[in-house]
């Protein structure tokens, strides 16, 4: 099987030949497949914006390739602007692009682009503000009256309606409350279901990494220098303290907890699995 | 594609030019700009020049900026010469067809050329050595006497510089807004005058809110920390002529006599 994005050697310099010259990324080699799910970690400046950028043809590689199922995104100038259909990129902060009269027209920018038809569009805005829940009776008003959550699900609507085939977000909890990031994340992966579709995201957050990702991706200085499952990488605490990054914090209390004495598994990212460790252990208990 | 924009450019340095008090370079750049209007006779030019070329030496500013800077202005200044060069009466030198160039054409294209070009570069220097704050501050102090007629001096001043202290992060965000509407299929290159029109809607409507938002934003850290216009209020970097303000001036009023000798005496 192709995988569906693939970057070969890809190498990006910002203002190259100047006195600003800076490596952003540097030969780096990735790949995924359909349908994974994959969460990117790395300080501030690590690289990720940068390599993400690429993948739907925002930035030209320096040196390398970027593959979207198997072919040169930059073959030709039609693949690339073809490209953006099919790998739906969502900015940091993305209820700063909104611009339309009502939501359901700024939803429908993306499709009005791919020059679909007006029943395929309607269908698609419908169908993208349902994912991620925004009701029939907010289609009509002004994004511009929403609350700052609904903006970003319209925003992220906006991008979705276009049914890429990859969805890339750039930290899409920023800035969030507790409930609204949670009811992103379960957009995000309500959307991951249904479609099928490959989705790289990039966070800050330990925690939802290890909660949603299946596979995740760490940058360091412009590499990419870890690359496996949570329970592979998570298992590296010392590696990952040394490029600023953390565990999660339930995996620390357990940590601590196993210091004690109290006999549970180190292996534990997130808080559904030290509950059910736990209940475990007390079962165990009143058993014997 | 937008970070190569130069407005009002600063090249930063610590010579004798960065150290003057903005508001001597400020006075020198109007003594300069009347020299270079008083100008009639063609040897006159020449102080100028000789001027302009001194504090660009001392400067150490290459002169590769300074041109590279008159570059989109390159073509007016070119159509300016041509006008003048063909539609100036007077005595006819060359004859070809319907065009005739004249003996007063050739000076007043000469003129024109050197007037502008030196205009332009004139200026430059003032905002290729003075950082933009320090450029404020000195209008503000020497406009500062027309407080006295209820002119909104402080205000003005603080305008501009909270204007010229956003043009980078407007630039930043017009970039983020660009690539982020560019990933929903938006095209900003292809198309017709109208076409291409159109689609800067999805760019400036946001670009606009996030304006007035980050004004708004502004005004309000602002006033939380009381501030509360120009009455009263005092400076971080108080303004201070020195030695070398004088010298700089001296050398603006030679300039200035130069050219009025040499438009008396000279060819």
């Amino acid at each position: 099987m192709t995988p569906i994005v693939k970057t070969e050697g890809l190498t990006h310099l910002y203002s190259p030949g100047t006195p600003f010259e800076r490596i952003a990324v540097q030969d780096l080699d990735f790949q995924a497949m359909k349908g994974e799910f994959i969460g990117i970690i790395g300080h501030t400046g690590s690289g990720k914006s940068t390599f993400i950028q690429h993948l739907n043809g925002l930035l030209k590689p320096t040196k390398g390739r970027v593959l979207f199922d198997g072919e040169d995104i930059w073959s030709s100038k039609t693949k690339t602007h073809g490209v953006r259909f099919k790998v739906g990129l969502v900015f940091q902060y993305p209820e700063y692009q909104l611009f339309e009269e009502t939501v359901y027209k700024d939803i429908a920018f993306g499709p009005k682009n791919m020059k679909l038809s007006e029943e395929e569009i309607d269908a698609r805005v419908r169908e993208a503000a349902d994912l991620v829940g925004i009701g029939e009776e907010l289609l009509e008003k002004s994004p511009f009256d929403l609350s700052g959550g609904q903006k970003r699900r319209v925003a992220i609507a906006g991008v979705i309606a276009m049914r890429p085939d990859v969805l890339i977000l750039d930290e899409p909890t920023a800035g969030l409350d507790p409930a609204g990031s949670a009811e992103i994340l379960a957009n995000i992966k309500d959307y991951h279901h249904r479609m099928g579709s490959t989705v790289l995201f990039v966070t800050h957050s330990m925690e939802d990494a290890a909660r949603i990702a299946d596979r995740l991706l760490v940058f360091s200085g412009g590499h990419l220098v870890m690359d496996g499952t949570p329970n592979a990488i998570f298992a590296r605490p010392e590696e990952l303290e040394a490029i600023d990054l953390g565990i999660p914090e339930i995996t620390r209390v357990v940590a601590r907890l196993r210091e004690k004495g109290l006999d549970i598994p180190a292996a534990i990212y997130t808080v559904e699995q030290a509950k059910a460790a736990l209940m475990k252990l007390k079962e165990g208990k009143a058993d014997a | 594609m937008l970070k190569n924009i130069t407005l009002g450019q600063y090249f930063p340095g610590n010579t004798f030019v960065h150290r003057l008090d903005p508001r001597t370079k400020l006075l020198i750049i109007v003594v300069y700009i009347v020299a270079l209007f008083l100008v009639d006779k063609i040897t006159a030019y020449l102080p100028v020049i000789v001027f302009l070329a001194i504090s660009v030496m001392v400067s150490k500013i290459k002169l590769k900026s300074l041109v590279s800077g008159m570059k989109p202005l390159f073509v007016i200044i070119v159509i300016t010469a041509i006008i003048n060069l063909f539609f100036t009466s007077g005595e006819p030198i060359v004859k070809l067809w319907v065009v005739t160039i004249t003996k007063e054409g050739v000076r007043a294209a000469v003129f024109m050329l050197l007037r502008i070009s030196l205009l332009i570069m004139g200026t430059f220097m003032l905002t290729y050595t003075t950082a933009p704050m320090q450029l404020t501050d000195g209008l503000e102090s020497l406009l500062g006497p027309l407080k006295k007629i209820k002119m909104p001096v402080h205000e003005l001043a603080m305008m501009m510089s909270i204007a010229l202290r956003f043009i980078p992060t407007l630039i930043e965000e017009t970039d983020k807004i660009m690539n982020a509407q560019k990933a929903r299929g938006a095209d900003f290159e292809t198309g017709g005058l109208v076409q291409k029109a159109k689609a800067m809607l999805p760019l400036l409507i946001p670009l606009f809110i996030s304006a007035f938002r980050r004004a708004d934003e502004l005004a309000t850290a602002m006033e939380s920390r009381c501030y509360s216009g120009g009455e009263g209020r005092t400076k971080m970097k108080q303004l201070c002529y020195g030695a070398i303000d004088v010298t700089a001036g001296a050398a603006a009023i030679v300039l200035l006599a130069m050219v009025i000798l040499l438009n008396t005496f000279g060819i």
